[in-house]
């Protein structure tokens, strides 16, 4: 292995070494994703709880509301949709717990490697391991609300570009959370202003769906946000944990 | 240009020159509120489709219109604090908050007293009081994070962080809670008709003034108290205490 | 005050000796209200290896966050090269490596696993020893592959120190390096060290023990306990 060292010289300028080049940056994103997908696979047992939750909130729906079909078909949308903001949420708020914990996340602050990529590559492993099994169970949850058979594409595609914006955004909030003991309920009273849009487009495209409308609008909005939040959210959520690593 | 920020950045000279303001500003309160007051209570005549409940427009719509601007000082200040490290930025922004809380506090409550006459029903979810609620959990969030973190820079810090994010997010916020509006079918509310008479206009503005000028003195009055407990150390605060 | 570098100059400023890539100016930390340093100075070459004393709580690891770009001083700047370590923070972040009091080790993974994770992080470019060789070197032969979750605190404590051996930093800060290790772990570090100044590298320790190294080499020694605000 080739040593990297700057040559030293007794006097005279010093050549800086280069920062990390692009193609670095990309390694340091892929093997730091790899990594948080590795420690996810190797707590099996875990990656189960947010698909839990998220079935036990829609079994609450009918528990409270009454088992009139016609009623549940009318909140399926909104019930649905809501259940997968709690899951999403209530799972974001490990995503750096552990690294603060034992000082990786003081590591990732030093990378050479921009921050914000390697948030990047934090929050996509953590949307692989939750958002998608949300996704692959919530036509399942329509079902047992009785959602109607149009609406479920409309289901399914709002929530490929909603959660997406709810890991990004979320993990701003975990970010100013992180070195707080008893960060839980304020990370919820932060998030939840800044999770309404989504919601609102995302069980609106539902709604319309299942009522035969176009949803063309509401899912143009959410990919807007979607792209807005992969462009903006590593930047915030990077000057905030650097913030809270202080 | 830059003698003037460098004087509002110390804390001795606001202090000073927050002194010498704050008589004038509450005069200009208090007449400015009674002229509106009493223009829009007694002088301006009764909405030909309201009766006399739209009178609640004078405290309503001057609430509702500095909560959100509070809000943009906020964030406007956290930013300067961010960017520039003057801390007297972030006495502005902490001392705004709760202000800026009571506003839409104050915004929602009046809204909702206008609602029982109007609607029937004390709360519905029309696109404007909606986006209020949710302004009142962004201001308490951003009092929350402040008051969790113990070190009183960071605390600053991240609590700017989280104004900015809520900052780009309200218009995203309003525009998705008026879609979500008009697809539910929400009242259709006008707290005013189309066409406001200038009898009822004038009132309205002189209370923006009042409002706008009692936000200011509040906030230097809180402003004066946490600069005190900030330079508690400092040597013309010790004098100035122990001196008389 | 005492500085590692020579006493000021005509107006007593304090002036850096003439080869020093890391210069800290005038640094101070407040915490709580309480003023735990000031008037720090300190400017370090390439192999000088500088060691922080003090008793608990003086704020040993603030400075260390501090130079290390984590935490910011109340006053005072931090320059590596001549460039503000705040403004030139990639380039700088390349050539530091910081072992902090926890190890960084993922209980999950294995050490090698561990090494091998860091270095993508922490390093640009190609690793200058293979994972497997530098765990060898601190002493964790035949542990390489095992999660780090049976290992003892001193052995984590070998894991994040064999990311030093893999990586080419030119700044190493440790913070409380002889922490759970044994006498033969202490003189694997003290040997570290060494060789690391040989090679031009640049060290700052704290620890509450002497460190001592080989002769002829001098271990320069600031203590934060003695200079408190009075």
């Amino acid at each position: 292995m080739s040593s990297q060292d700057a040559p030293v010289t007794a006097a005279g300028p010093r050549r800086r070494r280069p920062a990390a080049a692009r193609s670095d940056a990309l390694r340091a994103f892929a093997g730091l994703l790899r990594r948080d997908l590795v420690l996810a696979f190797r707590r099996r047992s875990e990656l189960a709880n947010p698909v839990l939750f998220f079935v036990m909130v829609e079994t609450l729906f009918p528990l409270a509301l009454g088992a009139d079909n016609d009623l549940l078909r009318a909140v399926a949308p909104g019930a649905v949709w809501v259940g997968a903001l709690l899951a999403s949420m209530l799972s974001l708020e490990g995503i750096f717990r552990s690294d603060f914990d034992d000082g990786s996340l003081e590591q990732i602050a030093l990378s050479p490697h921009p921050m914000p990529i390697l948030v990047g590559a934090k929050v996509l492993a953590h949307w692989l391991v939750t958002g998608l099994p949300l996704i692959l169970v919530a036509p399942l949850l329509g079902l047992l609300l009785n959602l109607p058979q149009s609406a479920f594409a409309a289901l399914v595609l709002s929530l490929l570009l909603g959660t997406p914006v709810l890991s990004l955004v979320g993990a701003i909030g975990v970010a100013l959370t992180v070195g707080l003991r008893h960060g839980g309920m304020l990370l919820s009273l932060l998030l939840l202003p800044l999770y309404v849009p989504v919601l609102i487009f995302g069980a609106g495209s539902v709604e319309s769906a299942a009522q035969g409308l176009p949803v063309v609008a509401q899912l143009y909005f959410l990919g807007a946000l979607c792209t807005g939040a992969v462009v903006l959210a590593p930047f915030a959520a990077a000057a905030a944990l650097r913030i809270s690593l202080e | 240009m830059h003698r003037f920020i460098s004087q509002w950045a110390s804390p001795r000279h606001f202090y000073r020159l927050s002194g010498k303001l704050l008589p004038w500003l509450s005069a200009l309160t208090i007449i400015c509120m009674l002229v509106g007051l009493v223009g829009g209570l007694y002088f301006a005549p009764p909405d030909y489709q309201q009766g006399n409940v739209f009178r609640i427009i004078y405290i309503h719509v001057p609430s509702a219109l500095l909560s959100m601007m509070v809000y943009v000082v906020m964030a406007g200040a956290a930013a300067v604090n961010l960017i520039w490290k003057i801390k007297m930025a972030d006495v502005v922004a902490r001392c705004s908050a709760p202000l800026g809380a009571a506003f839409t506090f104050l915004a929602l409550v009046t809204g909702s007293i206008w609602g029982k006459p109007t609607w029937g029903t004390y709360w519905v979810w029309d696109a404007r009081l909606t986006s209020e609620l949710i302004l009142l959990f962004l201001y308490l969030g951003y009092m929350g994070l402040r008051a969790a973190i113990e070190t009183p820079e960071t605390a600053a810090r991240a609590s700017g962080i989280l104004a900015l994010v809520g900052v780009v997010n309200i218009p995203i916020i309003h525009y998705s809670v008026d879609w979500w509006n008009t697809l539910h079918q929400g009242t259709t509310i006008s707290f005013t008709t189309d066409n406001i008479s200038t009898s009822m206009l004038v009132p309205l503005l002189f209370m923006i003034v009042a409002f706008m000028s009692y936000y200011a003195v509040v906030l230097m009055l809180r402003m004066r108290c946490e600069i005190l407990d900030r330079e508690r150390k400092s040597r013309w605060v010790v004098q100035m205490v122990e001196g008389g | 005050m005492d500085a590692t570098g020579r006493r000021g100059d005509a107006t007593g400023r304090f002036v850096p000796v003439p080869d020093a890539r890391l210069v800290g100016c005038e640094l101070s930390c407040v915490r709580d209200d309480r003023e735990l340093f000031t008037g720090v100075n300190l400017s370090l070459a390439p192999g000088d290896v500088l060691q922080l004393a003090g008793p608990n709580g003086c704020g040993k690891t603030s400075l260390l966050r501090i130079l290390c770009g984590l935490a910011w001083p109340a006053s005072g700047d931090v320059t590596w090269d001549g460039a503000d370590i705040r403004r030139e923070r990639a380039s700088f972040t390349a050539e530091l490596a910081y072992v902090a009091h926890a190890s960084a080790v993922k209980s999950d993974l294995t050490a090698v696993e561990n090494v091998r994770s860091a270095m993508t992080v922490s390093s640009t470019g190609l690793l200058r020893l293979d994972p497997w060789e530098a765990l060898a070197r601190v002493g964790l032969y035949g542990y390489e592959d095992v999660p780090a979750r049976t290992l003892s605190a001193g052995q984590c404590r070998r894991v994040a120190l064999a990311r030093l051996l893999c990586g080419s930093a030119a700044l190493w800060v440790l913070d409380e390096p002889f922490t759970a290790l044994d006498r033969d772990g202490r003189a694997m570090v003290e040997g570290m060290l060494n060789d690391h100044s040989d090679e031009g590298g640049i060290s700052i320790v704290t620890s509450h023990q002497a460190v001592t190294l080989d002769a002829g080499r001098t271990v320069r020694r600031i203590d934060i306990g003695a200079r408190r605000a009075a």
